[in-house]
This record gives C-alpha cells, sequence and structure tokens, in this order.
C-alpha cells in the first residue's frame, strides 16, 4: 500500500512541475500563442462547459465514435467467427482480407466523402470499416487457436456444434476479441476525429481544425486535452468490461508468477 | 474387416507407425488384445511404447497403420463416443470455475439445473475439492485439476472410460482414494477401463489384467492376470503375500536387464 501511495506522489509531483513549467515557459518567453497556457485551458474549459459549447461537439464526437465502434465490433466479431470455422471459405477469402487489412484505413476518408456524403453517418461508418478489420482479425485469430484438444474431449461427450460454440470456442476467443477491442478504441476515436476534421461543423475533430485554422491555440489545447480524457474514458469501459466477462484472466494475471 | 466376436473392445494386428521429417517410425505394433466388458485393464511398459496410441485408437482420435480396432464388434472409424477419454494433462476449460468444469458433460447431456448442481456436489465430494468449487483451475494444485478432470469424467459417464496416467500427479494417500473410487465405480456400474500407468505397483493393484509392453517399438511382451478379487483392499492390499508376488513378478518383467546383471 505505502508503495502504490508513493507512486501517486511522484506522479502527482510530476504533474505539478510539468504543468508549472508549462505555464512558466509560455509567460516567461512569451509561447502562448505556440503552446497556450494551463491557466488558459483551464478558463477555456470552463467556458466551454458553461455555454455549452463543449456538451454540442463532446456528444457528436462520443455518438460517432461509439456507434461506429459497436457496428465495427459487432461485424467484426461474426465474420471472425464464421470465418474460423468455415476452413475453405476463410482460405478462399484470406488473401482479399489481407489486401484490404493492410491498407490504410486513413485513405479510404475521401472516398467515403464521395460516397456517403459529409454527414454523421459517413463518420460511422468510417469509423465502423476502421474497428471491424482489427476485431475482425483478433476474433480469426482466436477462434483458429481454439484448443483441439479441448474440442475432441467435449466431442467424445457427445457436444454437438452448438455446444462446442459456446463453451469453448467463443470463451477462448473472447481473450483475443477484447485484445482486438482495446486495440479498436483509440482507432474508433483517430477515424471519428479525422473524419470531423475532413468534413463537418460539429465534433471535437471539427472544433479542433476550427481552433487551429483561427490560431485559438487555447482552445485546440482545451479540445485535446478533452480529447485525451475521452479515449481515457473509453478504455476504462473496455477495462471494466473485460474483467466482468473474463474474470478468470484476473485471478489468473494477479497470481505471482511460478516456473 | 471381421465383426463380430467376443469382447468390447479388440485390437486385432494393430501397427502404428509415424512419418516426421522423412524419417517413419513405428511407435507399437502386432498387437492383439481383447478387452472384455466389465473388466480393468492396465497397459504399463516404458515411455514411449505406444500405450497412450492405443487408447487414441480405441477413442478414435488416430487411425492404425495396419490392424482394426473393434468396439462391440463394429470397426472403429470415426470419434467413438462411448468412450471418455482422461488424457496426461486435465484439459480443463480454464474460464470455468472447478464446479462449472465439472458441470460440463452434464450440461452437454441437457440436465436440468438443479439436478446439474446435485451431481457436481456429489462429484466434488467425492474427489475431494469441497470448498474449491469456485476457485478457477489456474488456482488451483495440478493435483487437484486432475481430481477435476476425473470428476468430470465421471460426470460424463461413458461405457468405458480411458485414462492416461490420470493419477500420477497425486500423493500416495490420494491415489489410493481415487483409485478405490475407479474400482468401486466400475463394480457398481460394470465400467470398462483401460489404464495407462507407469506405476507398477497401481499397474497391478487396480488390474484384472495388466498388459506389459516392451520399449519402442511397443509389443505386448505379457499379459498378467493377476487373479485379484473385484473387490479389494487398496490400502491393505499391497502388503498381501499374493499381490507382493505378483509385483515382484513385473518388475522383474520390465527391468529384465538389470535382474540378468544383478545374478551374473
Amino acid at each position: 500500500m505505502t508503495d502504490v501511495l508513493k507512486i501517486n506522489v511522484m506522479r502527482l509531483i510530476l504533474a505539478v512541475a510539468f504543468l508549472w513549467g508549462w505555464e512558466y515557459a509560455a509567460t516567461a518567453y512569451k509561447l502562448s500563442f505556440y503552446i497556450s497556457r494551463p491557466s488558459e485551458i483551464y478558463a477555456r474549459l470552463l467556458l466551454w462547459v458553461g455555454d455549452g459549447t463543449l456538451a454540442k461537439h463532446l456528444f457528436v464526437t462520443i455518438y460517432v465514435a461509439i456507434s461506429g465502434f459497436v457496428l465495427g465490433s459487432i461485424a467484426g466479431l461474426l465474420v471472425g467467427l464464421v470465418l474460423g470455422r468455415a476452413k475453405t471459405l476463410a482460405r478462399v477469402l484470406d488473401p482479399f482480407l489481407m489486401a484490404f487489412y493492410s491498407m490504410p484505413k486513413v485513405a479510404l476518408a475521401p472516398v467515403f466523402v464521395l460516397w456517403f456524403g459529409v454527414d454523421t453517418s459517413m463518420k460511422v461508418i468510417f469509423v465502423a470499416t476502421v474497428v471491424f478489420f482489427l476485431v475482425f482479425i483478433n476474433t480469426y485469430s482466436g477462434v483458429r487457436n481454439v484448443s483441439r484438444e479441448q474440442l475432441t474431449i467435449l466431442r467424445l461427450m457427445g457436444a454437438s456444434e452448438l455446444n462446442l460454440l459456446t463453451k469453448i470456442v467463443f470463451p477462448s476467443a473472447l481473450v483475443w476479441v477484447f485484445a482486438g477491442l482495446r486495440l479498436s478504441v483509440p482507432y474508433s476515436l483517430i477515424g471519428t476525429i479525422l473524419g470531423e476534421m475532413t468534413a463537418t461543423n460539429k465534433g471535437l475533430g471539427y472544433l479542433l481544425a476550427n481552433t487551429a485554422g483561427t490560431f485559438d491555440t487555447a482552445g485546440t489545447f482545451t479540445t485535446l486535452f478533452v480529447i485525451i480524457l475521452l479515449s481515457m474514458t473509453f478504455n476504462g469501459v473496455v477495462r471494466v468490461l473485460e474483467h466482468v466477462l473474463m474474470p478468470w484472466r484476473i485471478e489468473h494475471d494477479a497470481e505471482e508468477a511460478t516456473i | 474387416m471381421v465383426a463380430g466376436g467376443g469382447g468390447l473392445i479388440r485390437f486385432e494386428g494393430i501397427n502404428k507407425t509415424f512419418n516426421s521429417g522423412g524419417r517413419s517410425l513405428e511407435a507399437v505394433g502386432e498387437i492383439n488384445l481383447t478387452v472384455q466388458e466389465g473388466e480393468v485393464i492396465t497397459l504399463v511398459g516404458p515411455s514411449g511404447c505406444g500405450k497412450s496410441t492405443l487408447l487414441n485408437m480405441a477413442a478414435g482420435l488416430m487411425k492404425p497403420t495396419a490392424g482394426v480396432v473393434c468396439y462391440r464388434g463394429n470397426p472403429v472409424t470415426g470419434l467413438n463416443r462411448h468412450v471418455g477419454y482422461m488424457t496426461q494433462s486435465d484439459h480443463l476449460l480454464p474460464w470455468r470455475s472447478i464446479a462449472k468444469n465439472i458441470a460440463v458433460p452434464l450440461e452437454i447431456k441437457g440436465l436440468s439445473r438443479v439436478k446439474t448442481s446435485a451431481r457436481v456436489a456429489e462429484l466434488i465430494d467425492l474427489v475431494g475439492l469441497t470448498g474449491f468449487e469456485s476457485a478457477f483451475p489456474t488456482q488451483v494444485s495440478g493435483g487437484m485439476r486432475k481430481r477435476a478432470a476425473l470428476a468430470r469424467l465421471l460426470a460424463s459417464d461413458p461405457e468405458t472410460l480411458l485414462m492416461d496416467e490420470p493419477f500420477a500427479a497425486l500423493d500416495a494417500q490420494l491415489r489410493i482414494a481415487m483409485q478405490t473410487e475407479l474400482l468401486r465405480v466400475r463394480e457398481k456400474f460394470g465400467k470398462t477401463i483401460l489404464f495407462v500407468t507407469h506405476d507398477p505397483d497401481e499397474a497391478i493393484s487396480i488390474a484384472d489384467r495388466c498388459v506389459i509392453f516392451s520399449g519402442r517399438p511397443g509389443r505386448i511382451v505379457r499379459v498378467l492376470d493377476t487373479g485379484l478379487p473385484r473387490r479389494r483392499d487398496l490400502a491393505k492390499l499391497r502388503f498381501e503375500p499374493e499381490f507382493l508376488t505378483l509385483a515382484r513378478g513385473l518388475w522383474e518383467q520390465l527391468t529384465p536387464d538389470m535382474h540378468a546383471e544383478a545374478c551374473s
């Protein structure tokens, strides 16, 4: 416990020193045009919270990121499960999927604008596409890595294909699925913000582009700060979900390593 | 392929040769063995003499290179669902608690929740895992995992039990308790048991017949009829003269070279 306390105190000291150094440097060297100032950012945050600017843009971003994340995850999960079990189909599709997977999804943004316009649905589809591949690849690998011995033992017990799916394939793939989900969190935000920067007039991505475009450095940094908070919250939610759905993993991690 | 004839499991002229890296390796050969229903047969012999291979063939997981395995007179072609297999590693499902692992075969059979939990509680008690019901497999010792795997096997209640060194990781007292339980299950439900072991004492004490293998390529050297009663007290048995005679015979069979040296 004292260890945790010590670490936390050191973190606090580091954070305070960083903020103070930032504030000092910005004031002393007149750099606030480039790097703003913690006090200005704080004031701007209060202002935006007060006049509803933040809520307006934040909710749009959250909506897009979450809908894209959920849609992409479900699709990735389903396709990963199916292809993981259907070996021939997986072999046929493998090179095509790999081609798509290796393409930087960012490059799709202009095409998506062309196809779906600039409204919210374009961004949701864009995020879903990015998330889909990450979750799909991980689910697919997870299904492929299911222990054959465990499958055989359950088959000898008379298990049906459905039994095998629910009792072995899905739970054992879950570890992999979550690896994909965890990876997808920052990507869903990247996708959302990128989409919003490309084409729209709402969302944190728009706010970012707009404040930077008008040399409103404090606004830009405030937006960045909010984006960081949002990303950390998303990560936290996924981690909580992980603990709830895979309690055996946590118990295992908490143990001391032995050989 | 000749169907019919006696015995529950028949190994007829079995040979299994593995090909790896261009070399072919005969694991086991010239196996002819008939297992009667309700019999406990132990397979004993040096490592790598193909004992596990025979179990795999009886379960239909491996095909013999030559010969045929018959179960109830029918050649085993696919997965043999009349058998339950307990391998050397426990293969418990890590995401299920001990109790939930034992419940798997009952769930597959579609037993009601109430019946399942009652049966699981019985089995937990039987294998001495009381207090560990909700622990995950990674949280308990290897011996406990083995016991959970045994309980799961008993829950699945197959006609024939194929067991590959199931008790190797257990301490002596617990091993006797498990062996006793196994014989009790056999007695009560008329199970047939094929049991691979490295422990000569175990090979004799639980067996009706003990099949002794030579080193690779595995051949049956001798089939020892123990002549021990079906009901036996395993804790006392090891001090009985008839057991000692059998054990000495088996040791001599397993280590002929050492005996030759000692005599010369």
